[in-house]
């Protein structure tokens, strides 16, 4: 790493002297390396990610071309149902994915951060309540006996292999969270009164805000549906179920976003050749996201009945505040860029951009993952703003728009991520930079007219979870709309397979490159050694005031829904 | 800790828009009564074809120019699915599930709610001009989502 940084940072700042004379290192890990076997399970945890993925897009393709009217189903075998079908869909690429992928990278961060392995046994138990998990679940989906949709609305009932294999996946993020946090532990204990580094500071805080998030369908799954499809209780509530769901469905996308960020923070400045900012301000965000992530779920229930107009403004207005950090955030991502960009030569407003190591795979994906997140973003706060949700609630705006959230400012990010670290875990080169840097902009261009698609649909009212292509009626400006859908799809799933092909032919097939290092950052700006920022680290803390906000924000509701009717038999209509 | 003068600006801007968007947003909610549906009103949902106002569907006139239309959502269609009203009509849509989740979205208005089975769900809509809307569920509810539809003709 070069000693010598930009003498005046991207925004013409001087430079703090200490900066000038070499950044100090976030943690210095030198000699750092990771049991075999760690480095197994976390590979294994990226194989996972993405062979679910893989599964899941195809029939991805067969639902992006039904909104075009053209029904592929046949073509599939085994396959029931549209919704079969969709319900695996969203399973393994909204959970499988990117529970496994997180799992696996986070350890990973955690352990280069603070330069000591994470706990064997934990890795291990958590890869394990993974596969059974999937195992259960994948049993159920494929037989056709839980074909009730990722969000598995009560009083559909499912199998409860399916609702059982859906705890054991999320049972296994608590357990990657224990061991991140006993990791920190014994960390602390060797390094009393020192600042966490930043690396392990943001995965830590990831899973913190996802411990507090998970609340909610772990009550669902396990006070509710569980024993109700045991036959163990009469009925459920679907309003209290549905409710319950939300509360961890809306930050749950913080736990897609997350990981996300740890990587925009922390590896894509040095891939770019450029450096993050502050430390304090990348704390302060993931402390924000902490506190303001869960009480929001409201907002995916402004149509719902039986919740006052009251509770739903309360949520309207933290789902605006949880927009804040990540504003922060692209502007902390975009100095850091320019400080890159500026090195190679790039002009000051914008031509910065154009220089940075567009060839680079890491980068590349991940920045065209980023263009797109600002649609993502921009779409999403419609999605909150209250009435005007009636317009396009359930409607493909909303895939539209996830689609550009966790389907590509999620996905891309994996995959850049991946261009460095299977490499790095194997020891080998990427097997085609080039073809690596060709998918990314495929699967880019696929996503903007797929959403184009989607979007203008939803405008017009055109249905979300639907078999379109055998529906008993439609409207004639649904027609364009479902071709945008079909040929941008059709562009996703080949980026999408091309990835496939590249991963396996890099662990097959890349040469030999021993002695690579996890990609990370230092900051201009370093921790404080001592002072207010210090309380930043105090993960715990920020968890329980989290929690006393969500208690505000949830609070009335529940007084008001419990005791909860368990009076609605389960219907298996599918 | 050290924030930079422009990054400062870019906070203060994003923080200013965000507040003048829930402004506008509770101007809407307060001054011109643009409200989200949320009633709220339980119901015995194995029995509501003998509740009023369930045990007569269909649309009747409450008042000059003001309708209520009580509809019933079940796999996989609407009782009634299709109702008729005059243009200019204020119309009352009072609406719940005899089975699983459905929806009730009327598209080109802005009437797009949940029903969920054991609650009401309401909306209030003006349609001011002749036409034809299709009402649809558009939250999923089993083999025959994509057929479940119904007709608001206004005359
Ligand atoms: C080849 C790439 C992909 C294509 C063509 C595709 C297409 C679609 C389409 C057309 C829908 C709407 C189906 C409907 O509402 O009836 C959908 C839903 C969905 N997609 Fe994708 N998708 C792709 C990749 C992804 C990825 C990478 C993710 C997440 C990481 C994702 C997550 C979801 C989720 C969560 C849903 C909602 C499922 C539901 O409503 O239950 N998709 N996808
Ligand atoms: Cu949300
Ligand atoms: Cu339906």
């Amino acid at each position: 790493m070069s000693t010598t940084v930009a003498t005046a940072d991207a925004l013409g700042t001087t430079v703090p002297a200490a900066a000038r004379a070499g950044t100090p290192v976030v943690h210095d890990a030198t000699g750092f390396s990771i049991p075999a076997s760690h480095n197994a399970i976390i590979r294994w945890n990226v194989y996972i990610a993405f062979a679910a993925m893989g599964i899941a897009v195809i029939h991805g393709l067969a639902q992006a071309l039904s909104y075009a009217g053209i029904d592929i189903l046949g073509w599939f075998p085994g396959l029931k149902t549209y919704y079969q079908g969709l319900t695996i869909h969203g399973v393994f690429n909204a959970i499988v994915l990117t529970f496994a992928f997180t799992n696996g990278f986070l350890s990973l961060t955690t352990a280069r951060g603070l330069g000591r392995p994470v706990n064997g046994p934990l890795l291990y138990a958590a890869f394990g309540s993974l596969v059974l998990g999937i195992a259960l679940a994948s049993w159920a989906m494929f037989t056709g006996r839980a074909s009730v949709l990722y969000t598995s609305y009560a009083p559909l009932q499912a199998h409860w292999a399916y609702y059982l294999g859906l705890v054991f996946m999320v049972v296994s993020t608590w357990i990657t969270s224990a061991n991140l946090f006993v990791t920190l532990h014994a960390w602390r204990k060797d390094n009393p009164g020192q600042r966490i580094p930043l690396l392990a500071f943001v995965s830590v805080a990831t899973y913190a805000m996802w411990d507090l998030a998970s609340i909610g369908i772990a009550i669902e799954f396990v006070a509710f549906l569980l024993p109700w499809a045991f036959g163990l209780t009469d009925g459920v509530d679907p309003l209290l179920t549905r409710s319950l769901f939300w509360f961890s469905g809306h930050p749950i996308v913080y736990f897609w976003l997350l990981p996300t960020y740890v990587s925009w923070y922390l590896m894509v400045p040095r891939h770019a050749g450029g450096k993050l900012i502050s430390d304090a301000l990348t704390r302060i965000v993931f402390v924000l996201f902490v506190l303001l992530s869960t009480p929001t779920g409201f907002h995916h229930q402004f149509t719902d009945p039986g919740i006052s107009a009251g509770m739903k403004m309360v949520h309207l207005v933290m789902t605006f505040g949880v927009f804040f950090p990540s504003v922060i955030t692209a502007f902390s991502v975009a100095s850091a860029l320019e400080i890159g960009g500026r090195r190679r030569g790039g002009g000051r407003l914008i031509g910065w951009f154009f220089k940075l190591p567009w060839s680079e795979p890491a980068l590349a994906a991940q920045l065209l993952a980023m263009l797109v997140f600002i649609l993502g973003g921009v779409t999403g706060l419609i999605n909150a703003s209250y009435s005007m949700n009636q317009v396009v609630h359930n409607t493909t705006w909303v895939p539209g728009h996830f689609h550009m959230t966790v389907g590509t400012a999620v996905l891309l990010t994996f995959m850049g991520i991946t261009y460095w670290m299977i490499p790095m875990l194997k020891g080998k080169e990427l097997w085609s930079r080039k073809l690596a840097v060709a998918q990314a902009w495929i699967y880019f261009i696929g996503v903007l007219v797929f959403a184009r698609g989607m979007i203008s649909g939803g405008l017009e009212g055109l249905p979300r979870r639907t078999y379109f292509a055998a529906a008993t009626y439609g409207k004639e400006s649904w027609d364009l709309a479902g071709v945008w859908t079909g040929v941008g799809g059709t562009l996703m799933f080949v980026g999408a397979m091309l990835f496939l092909v590249i991963l396996v032919l890099t662990v097959f097939a890349g040469r030999k490159k021993e002695g690579q290092d996890v990609p990370f950052t230092e900051t201009i700006q370093p921790p404080a050694p001592g002072g207010w920022e210090t309380r930043l680290d105090r993960i715990g803390f920020w968890v329980l005031v989290g929690a006393i906000l969500v208690a505000i924000a949830y609070g009335p509701y529940l007084i008001q829904a419990i005791p909860p009717h368990l009076s609605v038999p389960g219907f298996k209509l599918f | 800790m050290h924030i930079h003068k422009y990054e400062k600006a870019v906070l203060a801007v994003t923080g200013a828009l965000l507040l003048g968007f829930l402004a506008a947003l509770f101007y809407s909610a307060f001054a011109m009564d643009i409200h989200v549906h949320s009633h709220v009103e339980s119901i015995d949902p194995a029995n509501v074809r003998t509740t009023p106002p369930f045990d007569q569907p269909g649309v009747r006139e409450v008042a000059p120019g003001r309708y209520e239309a009580v509809i019933i959502g079940q796999a996989w269609s609407y009782t009634p699915n299709e109702i008729r009203v005059p243009a200019g009509a204020q119309v009352t849509f009072i609406a719940t599930s005899t089975d699983v989740l459905h929806g009730f979205a009327i598209e080109g208005t802005r009437v797009n709610m949940m029903l969920v089975p054991g609650q009401v769900s309401r909306a209030t809509y003006t349609f001011d001009e002749p036409g034809e809307h299709l009402l649809i569920c558009h939250e999923f509810c089993g083999l025959g989502h994509h057929m479940m539809y119904g007709k608001v003709i206004v005359e």
